[in-house]
This record gives C-alpha cells, sequence and structure tokens, in this order.
C-alpha cells in the first residue's frame, strides 16, 4: 500500500471513530471530515530567500443530530482524546438548539455509490533549493525587464499536498488526495512621483503544468507598467469592460445570488427567477465538478452526494439554483448536488477575443482591477473602486485608477453584451 | 511565576508533559551563528458560537486550535515551521527545520529569565461559559424578539453570539518568556426589512475583550437590535447616492475605517522597510492636514484590539503615527525594527501559531478637534454624510483606498436630508487625509467588530474617529 493510501486509510479509521462516538453519545444521526494538508511555502525577494514556511494543517469535524436538532464542533487535533471531546462539545449543542424541521443529513438514496479518481493528486517532490532556483528566476525576470521595474515584492512557490475524508451515518464513506501548486509574483513600477504595483501568477494540480517561471515574473512587470501614468476620468454614464480575471468576481455575486442560503432568506436580488431570462441568449454558465485535475473538482460534495455536471444558465435562463439539503428543504425543492458551492464554473466563451471586445466597445472603460466589497446581494446595487484603461475606437487609449464603478447587477446583467 | 504564565503552563505545556527544561532545549536548537532572533509560539484557543434565525437556535458550534510555530529570524529572512502535535521530538524537528534558513548551525544554549510585565488591559479569563448554555439562548431570543418588535417590516433576524479564549506562550531566545490570556467576545445582528416587495439589509453588533455580561450591561445587545432594525428601515427609503467627487462628511466612531485604510496598512513596518509603501521614507514630511493626530494604540482596557503583549512578548504601547499632519512614526514587530534600525512597538501580530508574524493594527484612531459635529454638516453644501460602513481595502503602493457606506445621507445646503443607498467611496491616502478640513469634538471608538486581514491572515482590531469633513472623495453612486 502506498504511504497516501496508508495515510488516508487512517484518516477514514478516524472518520468511522468520530461516527461511532457521536453514535455512542446518543446522536441519531452524524457526519464528520477529516482533513491534513502539508507542504511548503517559500518566499524570496530582491534576489534572495525571504520566508521559508514548513507547514502541517489538520483538522477534524463531526456535526450531530438529536432528532431534529444540531450541534457541530471541530479541533485542529487529529487525537483520540480530541474525538471524544469534540464530539461530547457538538452534542451539547444539541441539547440547547432548537428543533429544525430542515436540518438533517442529505438524503440516503442520494449517497454516492462510486467514487471516480479524478486524477487530482500529483505531489511534486520538489527539493527546496530547486523551488528557490525558480522564485529566483521569475522575480529576475520581471526586475530585469525594464528599467521602470524599481522595487520587488517578490516571488513565492507553494507547493501543498493534502488529504480529506468525508462520512456520515447513512453509511456513506469517501475520501481523496490532492495537490495545489503556485507561483506568484508583484513587483512595483515607477514613474514620476507615483508607484504601481501588480502581480501574476500560475496555478495548478501539477507543478510540471505551472506556466514557466520566467513567463510569470515577464507578464507581472509587464502588468505592473501597463498601470503607470494613470489617471482618473470625469463622472460619465459608459459601456464597461470587465477583463476575464476580474469578470470572475460578477461570476461570483452572481453565484451568490441564486445559493440556497440566500434565497430562503429572501436575501437575493434573483429571488423567485427561476425558469426566467436574467441573461441575454447567448450566456451559458455551467459547472464541471468532476474534471480531471480540475482545480476545484470533487467526486462528492459536503454532504456526501455525487457530484455532476450542470448548468445553471442556458439561452440567457435561468435553470438551476445552487442548494444544498437544507436550503432546498428551507425551498421546498431538491438539493442540486452543490453542498459546499460551484466547483469548475465556466462562462462559455462568446466567440470574440479580447481585441475583438475592445473593437466592438469602441468606446468605454476596460476594467483590469476591482476593490472592496460594494455589492449588495439583497438589491444587486452594485458599487466597486477600479482601474484599468480608457478606451476608444476600440484602442487602449490611457490607464485609469481611483474611479469607482457602479450600477445594479439586474440591470448589468440583462445589459450584457 | 507570574499568573498569566502560570495559567499558560497549566492550561498548555503541563498536559502535554513539556517542561522548562524542554522549552531550553528547543530554544538551544535556535542559535547559531547568523540567526538574530527566534521564538516558540504556543497557543490553545476555544472559539464557541451560535446562530439564532427565524426564531429558532439553529446552530451552535464548537472551535479547539492548539499548537506552536517555530521561527528563526535572520536579517530579512524566516525560516518558519509549526505542529499542531505539542509533542516533544516533533516541535525539536519543527525546530530544525526552521533553522534551516540561514544554513548555519550548531546549537547554543538558552536560559529563560527576563520577567515580564503584569500590566492588565483585561481579566485573565474564559468568556465562554460567563453565561450558561440557557442564558445564551435566552440572550439570542431577547434580541431577536427587540429586532422585530421596532417595526412590523423586519421580516428576517439573524443574531450571532462569538466567545473565545486564546491562551499564547511566548519563548524565545533573547531569553524572554512572555504569556497572555485572552478573552473576545461578539454578538452581531443582521435583519432585512421589507416594504411593498423592495427588501433592504441592515446590520449592528459589538463586543469586547471581557465576558458575556458586557452584552447584558448597559443593555447593549438590546441597542444593537435596534440599531440593526434602524438601518434596515432607513435603506427602505434610500434613493440613488450621488456620483463624484464631493465633500464627505464622516460620522464618529466604525468611519474611522477611512484611517485603516488611508494611512494604516501604507504605515505597517514591513511595507517602510522595502519601501513599496506611499509612505515610505516620509517621516517628517506633512502626510495630513495639520488639523489631524492618529495614534495606534494597544494600551486600552478590554478593547477587542487591545493587547498586553503583542505575539512576539513586546508589550502594547500608544504609537503616535501622525501628528498634526506629519509622519512620527511606523508600526513595528521585531524583525523590520532591527531591519529599520528602531524599536519594536507591540504591534507584531500573527492570526494563529500556524501563521508568520506581520506588522498589524491595534485599535487606530484620530484624536478629536474642535468642531462641534453639527458646525461640520452645517459647513458642507452638496454632499455626503455617511455613518455606517461594510469594509474597505487598500493597495499600499499606489496609496488608492476604497471604503462601502452602509448607512448615509445626503447634505443639502447643510442639512441632513435624503438617506441614499449604498456606495463605494474611493480616494488617495495621502491626498485624502491632507483634505481633512474640519475634524469634530466627538471622538468615538466603533463598537467591536473590525477584522483586519493582510497576506490571507485576520486579526482582531479597533478603528475610531471624531466626526470630520473630507474636502473631496470620490463617491461611487448612480445617481
Amino acid at each position: 500500500m502506498s504511504d497516501i493510501e496508508q495515510r488516508q486509510g487512517a484518516l477514514q479509521q478516524l472518520v468511522e471513530e468520530l461516527l461511532r462516538e457521536a453514535k455512542r453519545q446518543g446522536a441519531s444521526a452524524a457526519e464528520a471530515a477529516v482533513s491534513s494538508d502539508a507542504g511548503l511555502s517559500l518566499g524570496v525577494r530582491l534576489g534572495g530567500v525571504e520566508t521559508i514556511e514548513h507547514t502541517r494543517d489538520n483538522g477534524l469535524g463531526v456535526t450531530v443530530y438529536f432528532g431534529q436538532r444540531k450541534g457541530s464542533a471541530s479541533s485542529s487535533d487529529l487525537s483520540p482524546e480530541a474525538v471524544a471531546e469534540t464530539v461530547r462539545a457538538a452534542c451539547n449543542f444539541a441539547r440547547y438548539t432548537s428543533e429544525d424541521p430542515c436540518a438533517g443529513l442529505a438524503e440516503a438514496g442520494l449517497m454516492a455509490t462510486e467514487i471516480p479518481d479524478l486524477d487530482l493528486y500529483h505531489p511534486w517532490g520538489l527539493s527546496v533549493d530547486r523551488a528557490i532556483e525558480m522564485a529566483l528566476a521569475c522575480e529576475e525576470a520581471a526586475r530585469q525587464s525594464d528599467p521602470r521595474i524599481v522595487n520587488s515584492d517578490g516571488a513565492s512557490l507553494s507547493s501543498h499536498d493534502g488529504l480529506q475524508v468525508y462520512g456520515n451515518s447513512h453509511g456513506f464513506i469517501g475520501g481523496y488526495a490532492a495537490s495545489r501548486h503556485s507561483l506568484s509574483c508583484a513587483v512595483v513600477g515607477q514613474q514620476g512621483d507615483s508607484m504601481q504595483r501588480d502581480y501574476w501568477y500560475t496555478l495548478s494540480r501539477l507543478g510540471e503544468m505551472l506556466e514557466a517561471p520566467e513567463q510569470v515574473g515577464r507578464q507581472a512587470a509587464r502588468r505592473t507598467l501597463a498601470r503607470l501614468g494613470a489617471r482618473q476620468i470625469p463622472t460619465q454614464q459608459a459601456p464597461v469592460l470587465f477583463q476575464a480575471d476580474v469578470a470572475v468576481g460578477l461570476l461570483r455575486s452572481f453565484i451568490g445570488a441564486i445559493q440556497g442560503s440566500a434565497l430562503y432568506r429572501k436575501a437575493s436580488f434573483l429571488l423567485d427567477r427561476l425558469d426566467t431570462r436574467v441573461f441575454p441568449e447567448f450566456v451559458h454558465i455551467h459547472e464541471q465538478p468532476l474534471l480531471p485535475r480540475g482545480l476545484a473538482s470533487a467526486p462528492f460534495d459536503s454532504e456526501g452526494v455525487a457530484t455532476r455536471a450542470q448548468d445553471f444558465v442556458s439561452d440567457g435562463v435561468l435553470r438551476s439554483y445552487v442548494l444544498d439539503s437544507y436550503s432546498a428543504r428551507k425551498l421546498g425543492m431538491r438539493t442540486t448536488h452543490n453542498g459546499g458551492g460551484v466547483r469548475n464554473l465556466r462562462a462559455d466563451s462568446g466567440g470574440l477575443d479580447r481585441q475583438g471586445l475592445l473593437k466592438r466597445m469602441g468606446r468605454g472603460l476596460l476594467v483590469t482591477e476591482l476593490m472592496g466589497q460594494g455589492v449588495n446581494g439583497v438589491t444587486g446595487d452594485y458599487s466597486r473602486g477600479a482601474a484599468g484603461f480608457w478606451v476608444e475606437g476600440g484602442e487602449i487609449q490611457f490607464p485609469v485608477e481611483e474611479v469607482t464603478i457602479a450600477g445594479n447587477l439586474k440591470e448589468m446583467s440583462m445589459d450584457l453584451q | 511565576m507570574s499568573e498569566l504564565i502560570q495559567i499558560a503552563n497549566e492550561i498548555i505545556l503541563s498536559p502535554a508533559g513539556l517542561g522548562e527544561t524542554d522549552l531550553d532545549r528547543m530554544l538551544g536548537e535556535l542559535v547559531g551563528q547568523g540567526i538574530d532572533a527566534a521564538d516558540i509560539y504556543f497557543q490553545s484557543s476555544r472559539l464557541e458560537s451560535w446562530v439564532l434565525e427565524d426564531g429558532i437556535v439553529k446552530e451552535g458550534s464548537h472551535n479547539i486550535e492548539q499548537g506552536a510555530g517555530i521561527r528563526v529570524i535572520s536579517g530579512e529572512k524566516t525560516g518558519f515551521a509549526y505542529s499542531d502535535e505539542l509533542h516533544f521530538p516533533t516541535l525539536l524537528e519543527s525546530a530544525r527545520a526552521a533553522r534551516a534558513i540561514t544554513r548555519g548551525g550548531g546549537s547554543g544554549a538558552v536560559r529563560i529569565q527576563g520577567l515580564p510585565q503584569e500590566r492588565r488591559l483585561y481579566a485573565p479569563i474564559n468568556p465562554i461559559p460567563s453565561l450558561s448554555e440557557a442564558e445564551k439562548v435566552e440572550l439570542l431570543r431577547r434580541v431577536d424578539a427587540k429586532a422585530r418588535r421596532q417595526d412590523p417590516r423586519i421580516k428576517q433576524v439573524i443574531v450571532s453570539l462569538v466567545g473565545a479564549h486564546d491562551v499564547i506562550l511566548v519563548a524565545a531566545t533573547d531569553g524572554t518568556l512572555n504569556a497572555d490570556v485572552r478573552p473576545l467576545i461578539r454578538l452581531n445582528v443582521q435583519v432585512i426589512a421589507e416594504h411593498d416587495g423592495r427588501r433592504e439589509q441592515g446590520s449592528s453588533g459589538g463586543g469586547a475583550r471581557a465576558d458575556l455580561h458586557y452584552l447584558l450591561q448597559e443593555e447593549r445587545a438590546l441597542g444593537f437590535a435596534r440599531e440593526a432594525a434602524r438601518q434596515a428601515l432607513v435603506n427602505l427609503e434610500a434613493v440613488a447616492a450621488p456620483a463624484g467627487a464631493m465633500p464627505v462628511v464622516l460620522g464618529p466612531g466604525w468611519p474611522g475605517v477611512l484611517l485603516h485604510e488611508a494611512v494604516g496598512h501604507g504605515l505597517e513596518g514591513d511595507f517602510n522597510r522595502k519601501g513599496t509603501s506611499a509612505f515610505s521614507g516620509r517621516i517628517g514630511e506633512q502626510v495630513a492636514a495639520s488639523c489631524c493626530t492618529v495614534v495606534d494604540d494597544g494600551t486600552l482596557p478590554g478593547r477587542r484590539g487591545s493587547l498586553t503583549i503583542d505575539d512576539e512578548g513586546t508589550p502594547s504601547q500608544r504609537t503616535v503615527l501622525i501628528e498634526n499632519g506629519i509622519l512620527r512614526g511606523y508600526m513595528q514587530d521585531k524583525q523590520n525594527a532591527r531591519l529599520m534600525k528602531t524599536e519594536p512597538t507591540g504591534n507584531g501580530r500573527r492570526e494563529s501559531y500556524a501563521h508568520l508574524t506581520l506588522p498589524r493594527m491595534t485599535n487606530t484612531y484620530m484624536l478629536p478637534g474642535e468642531y462641534p459635529p453639527e458646525e461640520i454638516i452645517a459647513s458642507v453644501e452638496r454632499g455626503l454624510y455617511a455613518v455606517n460602513f461594510g469594509g474597505g481595502q487598500v493597495d499600499i503602493t499606489s496609496g488608492r483606498f476604497v471604503f462601502s457606506t452602509s448607512k448615509a445621507y445626503l447634505i443639502e445646503e447643510g442639512r441632513v436630508t435624503a438617506p441614499v443607498k449604498g456606495a463605494t467611496l474611493i480616494g488617495n491616502g495621502p491626498e485624502a487625509m491632507t483634505r481633512i478640513s474640519m475634524v469634530g469634538n466627538d471622538l468615538q471608538l466603533d463598537s467591536g467588530v473590525g477584522v483586519c486581514g493582510k497576506e490571507g491572515q485576520s486579526v482582531p482590531v479597533g478603528v475610531g474617529q471624531p466626526t470630520l469633513k473630507v474636502d473631496e472623495l470620490t463617491v461611487g453612486g448612480t445617481g
């Protein structure tokens, strides 16, 4: 048996022990999860090592049900004493919490019956010396690319492997190993009196699939230089093009509004909008939780329910909410297998690349950075700090900073071009 | 032995079978050529939270976090390893891993000797059992009822109650041994009001380093219920916020988020040591209007952002950051202080044993000025009056910062008129501070809700200020 299989077996035993202990203490149902993660994080700056961190994070959590009363507890300690104490704490709460008719595990019939291997585990076996070399090469490429790059926040490389196991009193128990490797770099550029900072990064389940360090460094420098000479623009109404990496934020707000927890609290600007048009026809938003090596892939959700590819929006129409068992019951609906959220969400391309989109917009603001929280999930009111580039005749004219963009997500969604 | 060290011993070291000689031995691994400093940070924390929603006590959860982090510092370099197993051989292994940062080695000897200070800013208690479970449930129900009673339009109420007990012990190679027992409690009320198909939210809350009776005193908990409801009802009447640059009057207390974002982060020692902050190299220069004096003060008794000692064992202090508009100092942990050839200011903090220490804020606020708040509002022809905010964010290199209003009004011809919807305000730190033209006489600190994030680490903080006027800030409204 390989080392990782051995460790997974040990975590599985721990989950089984947590469930047994919960039963011993009188719980009518229970679910437990254990995770163990270890790795290396290192940072370099101005050509030298700055930090080397050996990380090791463990956690166990249990939720118990006494009929419809619920209690939870968690601990960073995986020792046998911690198991008993954690279960006891969870059971104690259940004496005081109220009967909640929607509380409880997901339906037994929905438990995943097979656990596909999603090819998530790729330990890198990187030596500290090699890791330092890569991070240094990344920062060096950024600093060397232009004399206007005057300072650096450094480059960071991190490599982690983790294991997680989940089980419940329906008899479901499943787990998997996964790895995560990343390299990032942030530098500072100067023009006249003002300084600007930007970054770039690469992230993958496999060390070999990361972008080359020099490429990451050069991109960080390019993005930093592009901000120099930024100015404000006058207050006005204008079209806004969200660059792909910040457009993700809009998706996040949208998902937040169709999440069960917001819907049953009537705290969503998309309340009662199922099966209605919320975007123009060309919009298709879907998730792919079973994507091999996907960064958010998982074979089962946080309740042991098998995940599956599904549409949230197709032809611009809202087809499904994002529900777990609890919120589904509150809404009189069924779980959408999204306990723990969405996984590998994707909004399909409309066909045009960035150049094409700029030409189509003609005149407006290309947004490359958003700041602050400013999104009201209840009303859809949207007001955030922004930076980017002013566009005229389909071409970037100059960098823009210290502006806000405001509107309402309901209208912004329908006005998507 | 001091009482705090005794408590830390009982809770952390003894149960793990660790004694003073073990500490000495571990520290002995951390001395050697090229090593400027090293420490071992032990932590044992308990956190309990309760949530009441839809009139029922929906959830209760308990969390335990325990472990030790070992740091070795050499110049600008830090080696770091941590473990949740308080087991001597494991800790020794972590110590060796951390020490590898210097490629040097050899071990030396360390004897712990320093006499720690005994100033008290909060009682060394565990606040979690200060109310029985039944009393906690009763408190949640009373707060829920109070919020709903404010108005029939209040439809949704969520009340959350959190209590935390952190015990820490720091042993360092400079021979110091320090401990702290840190209680922290907090209550939050969130409501949604509905009228004619329109829904708006409001929230309010507070806490302190005290036991849970704090929430019962002066009817504080009920006061949060009232304020959350009031905020939601005001927002039901809100019209579009204006858009563009205009004078902004900020209310006292939590709007001090302005200072936290505009100057706070930019004055943290690590950014200034690296030269990446908009305030780097500007000590002695005018960075704000002369009516502004801003301090970071970790010594305020009982406050959420206060600490008797920081997470390196340095006693907290009151640090003057900006005095009458002149930049006087930065906030330092030991490493950055050493590299900048200055003294640590008691601002070395970390989220847990599993995180590195960084310069962080404690309670950051502006001293009061001379103006009655009414006069400040009356001085504005057309602008915004903002009394509550969500959070903010800053880019310390360009100085750009934002913070988002959650309760604000128009000012027209010197009078507060219509409530307006939430909008994000944006500005440039040093510029915005020089545009402060009136500072009120009504200094308030926030009610104990601040969470500051930096490099993925959260720590509790406080903010505060009197009513003040910024002559120009950009308001991100739609109107």
